[in-house]
């Protein structure tokens, strides 16, 4: 039997104002099978935390149930731990007192407490911390606090939520080496790894299993078998292969994830088509990047003798995750700067232009293919030169963003659209008085 | 909470030695001191007959002081027990919520002083035959000036408390007794203490106003510091205010020494941030403490105990299941919105008919307009304050060194109840001839103004100093560098100086429009004033119509006024 199996979940948050409901999750199905360490991958917005937070029963799904070991769930699930981003240890604690939580939590005697935790403590090598307090250690060594306070329960199913991505590169690649040596060594505290992460390589290296998640709503693209005998290697061609294909994949939201996996130099490029013309123009999402960044990435690309790059190389020189690489892209595309297919990214020529050009040029260059390409913003500037003062509250825009997105995204949404539209000079934004106006 | 031994402490090991004879004698000597001073409630009290007098012999100033110094303190610890458990449903239970924040708004802007006579009448009726009546009213007024803000900031930090932590809590199952000793109360635990620690201080002057005080055409006397002043101003001697200055000047530092800088250094632990910061507070009572055994033996001692306390609250009080609340179905939630809202329309009309048909219309008015002058007299106060305080605290500010050696002075002296220096500006009014309506603001001010120069202080620090650098790179000079730089760089503080300025001042105006010199009394016109004499009468519908008028310039102060700039300091002014 599955360890844990969530069925046809979805959760829909209500927007402010009884504008109806904002989908974070569509209908999800996925189990954790007995002895394997599964991976979610997805890009922000994909609801990748949301839904680890519905499988451990931190919060309640809109829709579906979760089942472990076949009993639906109600409230936190007491057979799994997890592992959190920010570490969430208790700073007031001694390293001893926060691994015994759990354990004291369960009303575990102190005598077989103290027993318990020290033998964790051992196991992600802190002896000699026991009685340190989180502050006095680096940050790899909090976070292997955390592993021995969810090791000591000695869960079926262990959570991790981005566990490596708040520790340097070296610390992280360190830590997450360890971890992948204790489950090869057969001798892990749990039966199975559940991970969040939007690291691709992470991934591949630790996991046996990746699913792909989707964005807007968050669901599930496919999945796919990494297939590598244990521990895996990084140069095998195989490795690579699977990295690169799920670069491309994850560039391109439109293709299927089949998850059949061929040699690098294989595989048909599909169309890209970033242009959905449906609905409102305020219902497409920009991607929150500054215009500096886009021209930024632009220009390295561009320095490339052949002007296109491949995105895992790329990412891996400029050490961006794909969280903060893949929006830069997406605006680039947006733009009509540059086109994705295959894992691969090439410049158009305007693209060519633009990261070449004078500030001056760029900016006409910008304004051009801003006005041309991204809806949203002629038609703020079309709304601007309708009014007799050439201006607008930018709450009214806010409002019309708000029909289709949580507050915060539509707060992030304008934010966005004033740096791009100020940088094309296309309208002005008083931050104090919250307008909008055309340049006189 | 269960102390915990620092690491050192545990290597050191041996036998008892000085720390511990200190830390032995130190308990007695205070349970001794207790215990004599709480027997002095018990006195019989039969008013208007049998009715405690205060001697003026300074030799008795030890003991008055001790007496105020134990109201103090279980106020202190009444305040914290409400804030516990006010601000703990008030977190948890969003319907409790809803009503429970708006109230502690409207609560912090009653003003305190204009509570005293109803509260006494009610607590002798409480405690026939005793002073305990009396006591419980002084307590219960020092606390009513302490408690609102900690309830607020604990409530604040409740609702602060990073989200992954509460969901590893959660996750881990703990239970909400362990929830809350483990999480909650150790991250509120600094503002917490730093708010009761500013609360306190302000509470000197309530004991002070408290004690002495006639309600009903009854002069009702508690002995204690601020009685004693009260007796002293009569018989105008000023031998006597002298030494009870001299003594409240003694108590304020000891209290600090012994009780807050070591709660101060130990609450160091439950700094949120992960990393290790500059430079930990430190206290000489502290130290000994952790290098006495007794401290660490005891608590060894009493681990078993916690460890049964634990299990017994968290079998009491349960565990939470899931980390978001369950909505109330809307009609429900609609059934609960309109009995609410009956309620309030009900106590409102309740107050207008009181109000309207025992004094009428026109007194309204009246009472608006003293409210008025009132307002007037807060504002130029805050204005003077301002303009006067506000380049001394920047200049105290930008001198690291000054500050250090100047900010526990500041903080003595706001602590230091300002009406004991009351009965000098008085003398002064009276022989230099200046009407009691401007000299009540100076009255107001001896209180009120140390918020704003503190504030001016902290603000001055906050500056980063490369753009102090910068300024004086590019050569900004007088009016041009506050312009641009000093007062954006402390309008924050400012403002938060500035309401807690305002907030004392009101409350002082009960206090400060009337005053009186042996038999000679001046009066100011203003709503401070028309309290005043409405509690000193027993005249019930104009205390209520007075201190309604007043919460509601207050109120309306802070609504209008400093939430905006509050407003205007998060948006534009934040550093």
């Amino acid at each position: 039997m599955d360890l844990i199996t969530v069925d046809h979940v979805s959760k829909r948050f209500p927007l402010p104002d009884g504008k109806g409901e904002f989908t974070v999750l569509g209908d999800v199905t996925l189990s954790v099978h007995r002895g394997e360490v599964l991976a979610l991958l997805g890009r922000s917005g994909s609801g990748k935390s949301t839904l680890l937070r519905i499988m451990s029963g931190l919060i309640r799904p809109s829709q579906g149930e979760v089942r472990s070991n076949g009993i639906p769930m109600r409230g936190a699930n007491p057979n799994l731990a997890m592992v959190f981003q920010s570490f969430a240890l208790l700073p007031w604690l001694t390293v001893q007192e926060n691994v015994e939580l759990g354990l004291a939590a369960r009303h575990v005697p102190l005598a077989e407490r103290q027993e318990r935790a020290l033998k964790a403590i051992d196991i992600v090598g802190l002896d000699g911390f026991e009685n340190a307090y989180p502050k006095e250690l680096s940050g790899g060594m909090k976070q292997r606090v955390g592993f021995a306070r969810a090791f000591v329960l000695n869960p079926e199913v262990l959570f991790m939520d981005e566990p490596f991505s708040a520790l340097d590169v070296l610390t992280a690649e360190n830590l997450r080496g360890e971890i992948d040596d204790l489950w090869n060594a057969g001798t892990f505290p749990s039966k199975s790894i559940l991970i969040v992460t939007h690291n691709i390589e992470e991934a591949v290296y630790l996991a046996d299993r990746v699913v792909i998640l989707g964005s807007k709503p968050g669901r599930i693209r496919g999945e796919l078998q990494v297939s590598l005998p244990r521990p895996h290697d990084r140069n095998h061609p195989r490795f690579k292969a699977l990295v690169d294909y799920i670069y491309s994949v994850m560039t391109n939201p439109d293709i299927a994830v089949t998850g059949e996996v061929e040699g690098p130099e294989s595989g048909v490029g599909p169309e890209p088509s970033p242009q959905r013309n449906s609905g409102s123009p305020f219902a497409r999402p920009l991607p929150h990047v500054r215009v500096g960044g886009i021209s930024g990435l632009l220009e390295l690309v561009a320095e490339k003798r052949d002007g296109d790059g491949s995105i895992p190389q790329l990412a891996q020189r400029l050490q961006l995750e794909v969280d903060d690489l893949l929006p830069l892209l997406d605006a680039a595309v947006l733009l009509g700067f540059a086109e994705v297919a295959d894992g691969d990214v090439r410049l158009t020529a305007i693209g060519r232009d633009f990261a070449s050009t004078t500030i001056l040029r760029s900016k006409d260059l910008f304004r051009q293919q801003a006005l041309g390409r991204v809806p949203v913003l002629s038609s703020i500037v079309h709304t601007l030169q309708e009014k007799e003062n050439r201006a607008m509250r930018s709450d009214f825009f806010l409002g019309i963003w708000d029909d289709y997105f949580p507050l915060q995204e539509a707060e992030r949404q304008l934010a966005t659209a004033v740096d791009w539209g100020r940088y094309a000079e296309l309208f002005e934004f008083d931050a104090i008085e919250g307008r909008l106006y055309l340049p006189s | 909470m269960k102390p915990l031994p620092e690491p050192e402490s545990i290597r050191r090991s041996g036998s008892f030695g000085l720390p511990d004879l200190a830390v032995i004698l130190g308990v007695l000597a205070l349970l001794g001191m207790v215990a004599h001073v709480g027997a002095g409630s018990m006195v019989s009290f039969r008013p208007p007959d049998v009715s405690p007098t205060v001697s003026l012999d300074p030799r008795n100033l030890p003991d008055y002081a001790a007496r105020s110094t134990l109201r103090m303190f279980i106020a202190l610890a009444a305040s914290l027990l409400f804030t516990l458990i006010y601000g703990w449903v008030a977190a948890h239970n969003r319907r409790a919520e809803r009503v429970l924040v708006p109230l502690l708004d409207i609560l912090q802007s009653v003003p305190v002083l204009g509570f005293l006579s109803i509260t006494v009448t009610g607590f002798i009726a409480l405690f026939p035959g005793s002073l305990l009546g009396l006591e419980a009213a002084s307590i219960f007024a020092i606390f009513t000036s302490q408690v609102w803000n900690m309830t607020f900031s604990f409530y604040q930090s409740l609702r602060t408390v990073p989200k992954e932590l509460g969901e590893a809590t959660t996750l881990y199952r703990l239970s909400r007794w362990q929830r809350f000793t483990r999480l909650e109360l150790p991250s509120a635990a600094i503002p917490l203490l730093w708010n009761a620690m500013m609360s306190f201080g302000g509470g000197w002057f309530f004991v002070a106003a408290s004690e002495a005080i006639s309600v009903l055409n009854h002069d009702y006397t508690l002995p204690g510091i601020g009685s004693y002043v009260a007796a002293a101003i009569a018989a105008q001697d000023l031998r006597a205010l002298g030494w009870a200055m001299a003594t409240m000047a003694v108590v304020i530092l000891l209290v600090d020494q012994i009780f807050w800088r070591p709660l101060v250094a130990w609450s160091d632990r439950f700094r949120l941030e992960l990393s290790a910061s500059g430079d930990a507070p430190e206290s000489w009572l502290y130290d000994l403490l952790t290098t006495a055994h007794i401290p660490r033996l005891v608590a060894e001692a009493s681990t078993p105990v916690l460890e049964g306390v634990d299990r017994l609250m968290s079998a009491l009080l349960g565990t939470v299941q899931d980390h978001e609340e369950e909505p109330a179905p809307p009609g429900q939630e609609r059934l609960f919105n309109l009995a609410l809202l009956v309620l309030i329309g009900a106590l409102l009309a309740a107050l207008i008919h009181f109000v309207l048909t025992q004094v009428g219309l026109a007194e309204v008015a009246t009472v608006f307009r003293l409210g008025l002058l009132t307002l007037a007299r807060v504002s130029l106060l805050l204005v003077l304050a301002t303009l006067i305080w506000t380049p001394i605290g920047v200049a105290i500010g930008f001198h690291p060194r000054l500050a250090r050696l100047l900010q526990p002075l500041v903080q003595f002296l706001a602590s230091f109840p300002a009406n004991f220096i009351f009965p000098f500006a008085t003398l002064f009014f009276i022989h230099s001839h200046i009407p009691i309506g401007w000299g009540s603001i100076l009255l107001m001010a001896l209180g009120a103004q140390w918020y704003i120069l503190f504030n001016a202080i902290a603000g001055a620090q906050t500056i980063p100093s490369d753009l102090r650098e910068m300024a004086d790179d590019v050569g900004l000079k007088g009016l041009q560098r506050w312009r641009k730089l000093i007062i954006p760089g402390i309008f924050s503080s400012w403002v938060t100086g500035g309401v807690t300025a305002s907030g004392g001042a009101w409350n002082a105006s009960i206090v400060s429009e009337v005053v009186s010199w042996g038999t000679t009394t001046l009066a100011a016109s203003g709503l401070g004033a028309y309290i005043a004499e409405a509690t000193g009468r027993g005249d019930w519908p104009r205390i209520a119509l007075g201190i309604g008028m007043m919460s509601l310039f207050v109120v309306g102060f802070n609504r209008f006024f400093w939430r905006r700039l509050y407003d205007l300091a998060e948006r534009r002014y934040h550093l």
